[in-house]
Formats: structure tokens, C-alpha cells, sequence
């Protein structure tokens, strides 16, 4: 692991921790409606805190935007370069189609994001909230590594495709 | 490791948003989800027997609370409040409330005498009930101005005209609930907060600028502490000062109790009781309860980064292999050294369980992860 992304995990945790304060909170706009704040038209300001915005660089961010009853975290990955756009494209489509397996899973990344979460007041209730933590953080961890370990693997199968084809032209 | 746990009674799976004790101590009730359960205590030792289920809300129940009659007032996120009045054979009997909110109802609180309640919403109005013989059904007058959010808590002062609001619009506000044939003008003779307290008027107001989370008075010295989502913990007198202390940990508090004169405990996502004591004049952190070593878990993470240098720098082909076994081994699991603290999840409200002379001696708090526990001071 390298040096800048212990700190960038440690913002992000801290981050995380302060924003996962959430409460049940029933809508003060629709009847009986009791709804992710964060994610619908919200005319009350009051209900909507300030986004954190932890960026390693331009490639690597997070964003943090809570509310008074949810919480939704949009990770971008690292993307060097067109093949690992295509990897990291692939790999969250994959995960989103299985978005309710997840739980905490959003099934659209927010724009100009590669993957978002959504976590409300009721998987902090079932859930404990360390974990949740814990378990985000492992994803941007290991996130990184299984792409350019999906990026190795097809380099190498590139190349063996490219050698079985091309050995048929070799006298 | 403090001895401050008296008892840990696991009551349901869900969350407990409220409970509360009768004035004896005997009955507990708590709400989940759209139920309120009202237990038989049974000492510290064994676990509270279930008497009666109340269910009459279609959703969640957001507050309960007992009045010194044993009457029992539960209000829920489908805009409604019951009044439970306990009968002769153990059994509650119903009446809705009018409440005439058409948001849901947040908190709930009987007033010291026990004949009017006030109720906070999301439709941004406090109504305070009370029972009118004639029509024989319990009506409310509205407190709408000038609230600008959801009424998260309520506290009645002990003269039961002086109510204080907390909500998300960031103001700690305190109201006259004066009803008229209700309270007498004599409660309020030679009250510091005012002259005339007319029903809704608005006596006080604190402004912290984030969500109030709990507020609570103490009538004897005419202060109100309030805990705010910022983590901290105000204290407010009658001449508008404020003291702030701000939370060691960082995380904020959700429920607030007066322990004596001096001290204040606060509970919240830090999942343990925490103490605050007044010294010369100036509020200060004191003590933590039932506090448990929770760097444990996280430090699994950081000490496997040390250890990974640690190998580069020294490469010993077996205990490589050893180490790489234990990582396998823990991968999504909890050490089990990590020793948890009573509750497991956040504490959403503490009462008070035993008193004398206006000294708490034990609190009960419960949490979002369904436990009631019995913490001794």
C-alpha cells in the first residue's frame, strides 16, 4: 500500500463515522411518506447537510453527501486508461445488476462517479455501523487491485491470443 | 473494566425509538416498529415479562410516555396519538387523540400533572392536549409559530407551563403551554423566564444552527440542557446565556439527562453514557461509562500495513505463509478480543430510573439495537 493512501482511507473513514449519525425521520412534505432525503427534490435546506469532498487526485475521490435520515457515498475509481475505463465500467455494472443482494448498493453511480452507496437510517439500524465502514473502505481498497489484476489478465491473454494467431503466419 | 452495566434486558430485534417507566417503576413500555410493548419489571436479575401488546398505529411509533396516572400516550409516523388508560383486569383501553397534524407525530410528553401532553410533528406544530369532559375525547391546541422544521423533542418544565422544543430547524425554543382551566396563573407567580405566559407565546429562544437532538430541564435552577447534532452539549438559563461543551469524541449525543445540579449525562452514537460535571461555573467533560476498547476492531486494519513493511524488510519464508493464513483467517470476521460495550448500537434516550433528593443514582437507556440496559452512576 502506498504512502498517500493510508491518509486518503483515513479521511475517508473519519468522514464516514461523522456522517452515519442518522435518524428515522418521516417526511415534512408528503403524507405517511418516509423517504431517503438525500435523494428526492428537498425544499427544506435544513434536511440536507454539507457534501465532503475527499479527493487523493483528480482520478481518485470520494463524496460524501449526507442527510438527516441517509447517506450517500460516490466512490471514482481509478481509471489510468481507456482499458481499465472499460474494466471499471464492466466490473460496477456487474455489482449494480446485483444491487439488491448489496443492501447498501445504488443501482445508478451518480455522474462522474464510477459506483455509489446508499446507506439510510434502516441498515444503520440493522447493521453495525463500524462494519458498514469497514466494509466500504475494503471496497476502495480492494477495488484498485482487482482492476489492474482483471488488467494484467487480459494484457496476458492479448498477448497469447495475439502469439496463437499470429504463430499461423510464421513459415 | 467499570461495573456500571446494572442489566441488559435484549427485548425485540428492531430498533426501540422511546421508553419509558411508570412513576413506580413496575411497567416498562417501549415502541418498535408500529407496536408499543408494555413489560412487568421484575428487579434487575431476570428479564421484564411481556403483559400487553398496544396496536393501534398502521406505522412506526416514534415516542411513548407514562403519566403519573399510569395513563399511557404513544404517538406514531402515521399522525396520530392514542391515550391508553390502563383498566381494572390490566388491559388498556384506547382514545385517539385529535391531534389535527397531517405529519407525522415525533415526540411525545405528559405534562408533571399529568392532565395535558404535547406532541411535536413534522407539520412544524407542537399540540398540546388535554381531556375535555363534555365531548369526552382528548383535543389539542396548536403551537405553530415560529417553527420552521420537525419538532424533534420536547420537555415541560415542572411548573407544566413552560414547554421546550428542539428540532431540526436548529432553534431550542421555549413555549407557554398555559391552558386556560387547566393551570392556574399561580404556577408562574415569580417565574424568572417572564411576566404574562399567554397559550403558543414565545418565551425564549436558543439558536444552535444544527438539529436538536433532546432537551431537558431542571426546573429547581430554571436551566435547560440541549444536545445538538454537532456534538455538543448546551446548557441555557433564563437570562439567554449558553455554555457549550463539545463532545470528546466527536460524535454526537441523541438523548440528555440531569443526574443532579452539577452534572449531566449524555448518551448517544458513541454507543456508551457519558458525563459531564460543573465545575466553578463551566461545564466540562467528567467520566465515561461502560467505555470499551473499541480501537480493537479497527486496528486490524493499520497493523497489517506495519506488518507488511516489517516483511519486505525482513523476508522469512514461514512465517510469511503464517501470516498469510491469519489475513485469510480474518477476512470478515470480528477478533474476538474486541470486547463490546453494552449496547451495540446507538443509544436513542435515557430516563431515569432511581432518584433521591434530586440525585439520579441509576439511569436506563435504550438503543437502536432493541436492548434496555440499567447503568448505576
Amino acid at each position: 500500500m502506498s504512502q498517500s493512501l493510508r491518509p486518503y482511507l483515513n479521511a475517508v473513514r473519519y468522514s464516514l463515522e461523522a456522517a452515519l449519525t442518522l435518524r428515522n425521520f418521516s417526511s415534512q412534505e408528503v403524507e405517511r411518506h418516509n423517504r431517503p432525503e438525500v435523494e428526492v427534490p428537498n425544499t427544506s435546506a435544513e434536511l440536507l447537510l454539507q457534501p465532503m469532498h475527499v479527493s487523493r487526485n483528480e482520478n481518485e475521490q470520494v463524496l460524501i453527501e449526507s442527510s438527516v435520515n441517509s447517506v450517500r457515498v460516490s466512490i471514482k475509481v481509478k481509471q489510468a486508461d481507456e482499458i481499465e475505463q472499460i474494466l471499471v465500467h464492466k466490473f460496477t455494472r456487474f455489482l449494480e445488476q446485483r444491487a439488491e443482494a448489496f443492501q447498501i448498493l445504488r443501482r445508478e453511480p451518480i455522474q462522474d462517479f464510477s459506483i455509489s452507496f446508499l446507506i439510510t437510517n434502516k441498515h444503520t439500524e440493522t447493521l453495525k455501523t463500524d462494519k458498514l465502514i469497514d466494509f466500504i473502505i475494503e471496497f476502495m481498497e480492494e477495488v484498485d487491485k482487482e482492476i489492474s489484476e482483471m488488467k494484467l489478465f487480459l494484457n496476458a491473454r492479448a498477448r497469447f491470443v495475439a502469439e496463437a494467431y499470429l504463430g499461423e503466419f510464421v513459415y | 473494566m467499570d461495573n456500571s452495566v446494572l442489566a441488559k434486558f435484549k427485548l425485540v430485534k428492531g430498533p426501540i425509538y422511546s421508553h419509558c417507566f411508570s412513576a413506580d417503576r413496575t411497567i416498562l413500555a417501549i415502541t418498535c416498529d408500529t407496536k408499543c410493548y408494555i413489560y412487568r419489571m421484575q428487579g434487575a436479575n431476570s428479564p421484564p415479562k411481556l403483559h400487553v401488546t398496544l396496536e393501534n398505529h398502521d406505522k412506526t411509533v416514534t415516542a411513548v410516555d407514562i403519566s403519573i396516572h399510569g395513563r399511557i400516550v404513544t404517538c406514531s409516523q402515521d399522525r396520530n396519538a392514542y391515550v391508553w388508560e390502563p383498566l381494572s383486569d390490566g388491559t388498556y383501553k384506547p382514545t385517539l387523540v385529535l391531534l389535527r397534524i397531517n405529519r407525522a407525530a415525533t415526540a411525545v410528553s405528559w405534562a408533571p400533572n399529568g392532565y395535558k401532553f404535547a406532541v411535536g410533528s413534522s407539520a412544524r406544530i407542537v399540540a398540546v392536549c388535554y381531556y375535555e369532559q363534555e365531548n369526552n375525547w382528548w383535543v389539542s391546541k396548536h403551537i405553530k409559530k415560529p417553527i420552521k422544521s420537525t419538532i424533534n423533542t420536547l420537555s415541560w418544565h415542572s411548573n407544566g407551563v413552560l414547554l421546550a422544543t428542539g428540532g431540526t430547524d436548529g432553534y431550542m425554543r421555549v413555549f407557554s403551554g398555559f391552558i386556560k382551566g387547566l393551570d392556574t396563573k399561580e404556577a408562574v407567580t415569580n417565574s424568572p423566564w417572564g411576566e404574562k405566559f399567554p397559550f403558543g407565546s414565545l418565551i425564549r429562544e436558543f439558536y444552535q444552527g444544527s438539529y436538536i437532538n433532546d432537551v431537558e430541564w431542571r426546573s429547581n435552577l430554571e436551566k435547560i440542557a440541549y444536545v445538538a447534532q454537532d456534538g455538543s452539549l448546551n446548557v441555557a438559563d433564563y437570562q439567554g446565556n449558553v455554555q457549550s461543551v463539545d463532545a470528546p469524541e466527536g460524535l454526537p449525543y441523541r438523548t440528555v439527562v440531569w443526574v443532579d445540579e452539577a452534572s449531566i449525562l449524555c448518551a448517544g452514537y458513541t454507543r456508551h453514557p457519558v458525563l459531564f460535571t460543573e465545575n466553578n461555573g463551566t461545564w466540562g467533560f467528567s467520566k465515561d461509562f461502560n467505555k470499551t476498547s473499541e480501537g480493537i476492531a479497527k486496528s486490524i486494519n493499520s497493523l497489517d500495513i506495519s506488518a507488511d513493511d516489517d516483511e519486505t524488510a525482513n523476508p522469512t519464508f514461514g512465517i510469511s505463509a503464517l501470516k498469510k493464513f491469519k489475513e485469510l483467517d480474518l477476512k470478515g470476521s470480528v477478533s474476538a478480543s474486541v470486547k463490546e460495550s453494552a449496547h451495540l448500537n446507538a443509544i436513542v434516550d435515557l430516563k431515569v430510573f432511581n432518584e433521591n433528593n434530586g440525585k439520579v443514582s441509576q439511569v436506563s437507556s435504550c438503543g437502536l439495537d432493541g436492548e434496555i440496559v440499567l447503568y448505576n452512576l
